[in-house]
């Protein structure tokens, strides 16, 4: 099927719409929108970060899930308590993949789960002695720790516990940092201003600490910021910045720790891969101590080389030699992966649907394997991300922001894209309808997909997803008809 | 009055953030743009009006201040 038109588009979404109450149809209709290239704001086609309306399935989580889950949960040598009952901490353990290394349990925390179990008597007595109780109690059995932040959990918030306290009170003790997190679940309307909430822990609690101390840095420090170590992606970003001549000073927060976050303060550029989640700190270390920061993209070796010329046009000559170095050794090994993957994915058409800065930055490593992305959306994306979408999307593309599950199925079975890149509360539904389906999470137990040895990774799964057998065996054999007779005669 | 962040731009000089609102945008016009006295109306790349209380030029960028709104776009 060719690719629709705009009129085409605009008629699909307004029949999708056509299911709605007059009220909420007013409202999904703003989140809908078909890209042009030429509109400069996307304020002028698309509403982002507004409430979901009730009654829909959204594919959102909470402000808890993006402090905890997302920001502060890959910080490896410290514990975050999932504050509040077992629940939210417990269903969302270990499901995110941001690898690391160290010995789990001893000095590194990263897919335990700990959390203070309130119970009954916690809600209508307050559970600040407990939260005490809990911080001993971590001392005695990890003392390993770096330090604790305290995710606070919905009841928190409405209980009106006192975590700073406790959290001051701890930390005068051990002399260890101990972060109270504000991001009870119900603020905001999804993850995002959960991580805007870890951002301003972090600038509160952590970065301050090491102010005025020594250290011995070199013009080359960088930090990375924004990059979870999802599969491994955060050392396959690394090892190229560290190949071109940089000193990658620390790592946020996938393989991430306390000290390398106190560090970053003192380094000479932030490099930031998840705009969405991280581009408040960034913003306050430039007013505070003058870091610029700039973003890249580490996806499919167009994107790659680009950003590896950009992050070396603010260093001298000797970085900018580095980066074509690097761009040079990699080539051969990304001509035969395009050479070897193209001709199976060329024109193959991708319907993406994620969260933070994939929904953009992936689009470039489709392009590099022939593939075309006809819709795209963000979970949780403001303004400014859309704002950067609607350059990177072909004209008369679907653009689609919070999409309910009864939109995407609808746009699904229209579009019939080659393939769809989402979440897992999607990929049952569209394997079923008989799509291909890549979660693009948490790169379907896969990954790395940053950098170049990402790419060849991430090549080699859309091939094996795309071209795998199974989709032709979508009808029973009773319910086919002609294919046995053709079969015949090929054989 | 909201609180807003001027930084430097690439296409134009300032860029306005606006972080309640995500409102990333190019600074079109200044009213005042001189060492002594620095601030005044803004006028944005999107047709919105802010004012910034006329003041001595910021050493450095990025800064945030506070802004009135004169005249948002839609
Ligand atoms: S919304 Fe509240 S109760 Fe639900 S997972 Fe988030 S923090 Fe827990």
């Amino acid at each position: 099927m060719s690719a629709l038109t705009r009129e085409e588009t605009e008629a699909l979404i307004q029949e999708v719409l056509e299911v709605y109450p007059e009220k909420a149809k007013k409202d999904r209709a703003k989140h809908l929108t078909v890209n042009d290239q030429s509109i400069e704001q996307s304020k002028k086609c698309i509403t982002s970060n507004r409430k979901s309306l009730p009654g829909v399935m959204t594919i959102r989580g909470c402000a808890y899930a993006g402090s905890k889950g997302v920001v502060w949960g890959p910080i490896k040598d410290m514990i975050h308590i999932s504050h509040g009952p077992v629940g939210c901490g417990q269903y969302s353990r270990a499901g995110r993949r941001n690898y690391y290394v160290g010995m789990t349990g001893v000095n590194s925390f990263g897919t335990m789960n700990f959390t203070s179990d309130f119970q009954e008597k916690d809600i209508v007595f307050g559970g600040d002695k407990k939260l005490a109780k809990v911080m001993t109690e971590i001392e005695a059995l990890f003392p390993l720790n770096k330090g604790v932040s305290i995710q606070s959990e919905c009841p928190i918030g409405l209980i009106g516990d006192d975590i700073e306290a406790v959290a001051k009170k701890t930390t005068a003790e051990t002399g260890k940092p101990v972060v109270p997190v504000r991001c009870e679940g119900f603020r905001g309307v999804s993850q995002s201003l959960g991580h805007h909430i870890a951002n301003d822990a972090i600038r509160d609690w952590v970065l301050p600490r090491r102010e005025g101390k020594a250290f011995e840095g070199t013009p080359y420090d960088v930090a990375v910021i924004g990059d979870y170590n999802i599969g491994g992606d955060a050392w396959s970003s690394r090892i190229l910045l560290e190949e071109m001549g940089l000193r990658v000073v620390a790592q946020w927060s996938g393989d991430g720790t306390i000290s390398e976050m106190e560090k970053t303060p003192f380094v000479k550029m932030n490099l930031i891969h998840c705009y969405r989640s991280m581009n408040y700190i960034a913003r306050h270390m430039e007013e505070k101590y003058s870091i610029p920061w700039m973003e890249y993209n580490f996806f499919g070796p167009t994107k790659v080389a680009e950003s590896l010329r950009a992050i070396a046009a603010h260093f001298d000559d000797k970085i900018k030699e580095g980066a074509e170095r690097v761009i040079a050794k990699y080539q051969a090994m990304m001509d035969e992966i395009i050479a070897k993957y193209k001709p199976r994915l060329q024109g193959k058409k991708v319907m993406l649907y994620v969260g933070g800065l994939r929904p953009r930055h992936v689009i470039g490593a489709y392009e590099d394997l022939g593939m075309e992305v006809v819709g795209t959306g963000y979970e949780f994306g403001h303004n400014d991300d859309y704002d950067r979408t609607i350059k990177d999307m072909g004209n008369a593309t679907l653009i689609y922001d919070d999409v309910t599950g009864f939109e995407f199925e609808e746009f699904v079975k229209r579009i019939k894209p080659d393939l769809v890149g989402s979440g897992i509360k999607e990929k049952f539904i569209f394997q079923k309808m008989g799509v291909p389906f890549r979660q693009m999470h948490s790169w379907d137990y896969s990954g790395p997909y940053h950098g170049y040895d990402g790419f060849a990774i991430f090549a080699r799964d859309m091939d094996m997803t795309l071209n795998n057998p199974c989709w032709s065996k979508m009808t029973a054999p009773w319910l086919k008809k002609e294919e046995p007779v053709a079969e015949k005669e090929a054989a | 009055m909201a609180n807003i962040m001027i930084q430097r731009g690439s296409k134009t000089e300032y860029v306005f953030y606006l972080p309640k609102r995500d409102l990333e945008d190019d600074i079109v016009s200044m009213e005042f743009d001189s060492p002594e006295k620095w601030g005044g109306e803004i006028k944005l790349n999107n047709g919105g009006t802010y004012y910034i209380d006329p003041q001595s030029k910021p050493a450095k960028l990025p800064i945030s201040l506070r802004a009135k709104r004169l005249d948002a776009a839609e």
